[in-house]
């Protein structure tokens, strides 16, 4: 065990509102002080002294080249997460009036195609170092999917709950796997209060919940891969979705973890984040001024990032506010027009907290709010095939035609009218 | 007026590992002093110096939210369920 442990760089878990000090077990919040949340602490001075730009680019191409700044103590599970494509996106660029745009392409991560397959991938394989043999969730979806997918992996107990209404393809994709599945008639809000009350009494790993500490430093990696993609530089602007905050939170540690061992040049990075109008209570406080998150009851198609009562809400309206970013909200319409626009000029499918992302991009470069000549990157986190139903009345149909060229032949001319009178051609 | 409250995790070092304790309270203010006067020294977990609910913490009575309802001034009526839950992360 000592060979193992040697080869950890954290050192614990400290309260990130009070300071007070934990010892690294599942648990996530400072129960002896103030009950704000744990994060872990690592040392960062044997970090700079093992890893360089060249041991990372030696590491495997996942998450795990990164292992010396994750959580962990001995051997990861590693099912192929991160190192997602980091795509120059200029077709979308120049239709939006930007110079240089890149999309981090999350909807291809493995196994699942969302970005929650870092998170698992870090809370997994910390749950069975503590010992955890049934693993279990929270989730609007995307996160059932890769707990369910990556326990299986792993040959860990899983019972996972969502809200009842999730889209088809979620929970398709999370009961292949064989998981216990509970549909609970509520919304993710009352979903996580449901699950913190099973955490009480029974034994298990929660990823979201007991093992939240470990589990949301796996999205710290959004940030690596982004400087190691931009050649080892940072962007000037990023634009993220926002459900509760936590993963807005983490790309922001990972460019200060990476600016303090020395990996990449210091320079200011603007942060914006998106939400959805039917749950935009982050978005809010940020229009009001406030420090604090008032609840709200969500209503919107991007059910992925419906989180009503944010956790990591302030800090995120924090780092808006200290990098001269902003938080905005876009309708259901211009989420979907927002998915059409990215697959259209980039070959990208995803789903609506995608759609909300791209859908506030260009809402911010009309307002003014991103310089046109800034570095910009937007983080697409999960894949439009698990989310059809959201723009299955909003994307036309095919043409349905005989097997014969005379019918060809009169489709494609009505095709290429219509196509004429509806679309704004972008080279 | 009985109250049921869930207590978490965290808290049930006070309740002597207790998960559910039964309180009379007509209100949250209430049921949070009544809970300290059972347990001495609880109240300083939940709540700051104002006598405030510490701002990561969620209150729901009967499921519900108190920030849907009226905070801490909620009233509560005989059977009512009380749960204290310390915010969660998501998606």
């Amino acid at each position: 065990m000592t060979a193992t442990l040697s080869r950890s760089t954290f050192t614990g878990l400290r309260c990130k509102e009070c300071g007070q000090g934990y010892e690294a077990t599942a648990r996530h919040v400072c129960e002896d002080v103030c009950f704000g949340p744990l994060e872990v602490v690592y040392d960062y001075e044997a970090i700079r002294a093992r890893v360089s730009r060249a041991t990372i680019e030696a590491g495997p191409v996942s998450i795990w080249r990164y292992r010396e700044f994750l959580p962990i103590e001995g051997d990861p599970i590693d099912v192929g997460t991160g190192f997602t494509p980091l795509l120059r996106a200029n077709r979308l660029a120049k239709r939006l009036g930007l110079k240089e745009l890149h999309i981090k392409n999350d909807g291809v991560n493995m196994p699942t195609l969302s970005f929650k397959d870092r998170v698992v991938s870090v809370a997994l394989t910390r749950a069975r170092e503590l010992g955890f043999t049934t693993v279990s969730c929270a989730s609007t979806g995307n996160l059932a999917n890769s707990t369910a997918a990556i326990a299986a992996h792993a040959g860990l107990e899983c019972c996972v709950f969502i809200p009842s209404d999730l889209e088809l393809g979620k929970v398709l994709g999370t009961l292949v796997y064989n998981p216990t599945l509970m549909a609970v008639k509520g919304n993710y809000d009352q979903v996580n209060r449901l699950c913190s009350e099973v955490a009480n009494t029974h034994g298990w790993g929660f990823v979201n919940i007991n093992l939240r500490p470990y589990y949301s430093e796996g999205s710290k990696t959004l940030g690596y891969e982004v400087i190691e993609q931009l050649g080892w530089r940072l962007p000037d602007h990023i634009v993220a979705p926002l459900a509760s905050g936590s993963l807005y939170t983490k790309i922001r540690k990972g460019f200060d973890e990476f600016i303090k061992v020395g990996l990449v040049e210091e320079k200011p990075v603007r942060f914006s984040g998106a939400q959805a109008e039917g749950c935009m209570p982050i978005a809010q406080a940020f229009a009001d001024g406030r420090d604090f998150i008032i609840p709200v009851k969500p209503n919107t198609i991007a059910k992925s990032i419906a989180i009503g009562n944010p956790a990591d809400g302030p800090y995120a309206i924090d780092i808006a506010n200290r990098t001269g970013g902003t938080i905005s909200a876009v309708s259901d319409d211009e989420i979907i027009e927002g998915i059409k626009l990215l697959a259209e000029t980039e070959g990208i499918f995803t789903e609506t907290a995608g759609g909300t992302t791209i859908a506030v991009l260009k809402k911010l470069v009309e307002q003014g709010k991103i310089d046109p000549s800034e570095t910009t990157v937007a983080y697409i986190t999960g894949n439009g095939l698990k989310t059809t139903e959201a723009i299955a009345s909003s994307i036309g149909e095919p043409f349905l035609i005989e097997a014969q060229l005379d019918s060809f032949n009169a489709a494609w001319e009505r095709s290429q009218s219509l196509h004429r009178t509806s679309t704004e051609r972008v080279d | 007026m009985a109250v049921q409250v869930l207590i978490p995790t965290p808290l049930q070092k006070f309740t002597n590992d207790e998960a559910s304790v039964s309180l009379d309270a007509s209100s949250v203010d209430a049921l949070l002093q009544a809970l300290d006067g059972r347990f001495p020294g609880i109240l300083g977990r939940l709540c700051d110096e104002n006598g405030k609910l510490r701002r990561f913490l969620n209150v729901y009575v009967n499921s519900e939210d108190i920030r849907f309802l009226d905070n801490q001034t909620t009233a509560l009526a005989d059977g009512d369920e009380v749960s204290i839950v310390p915010a969660v992360a998501g998606g």
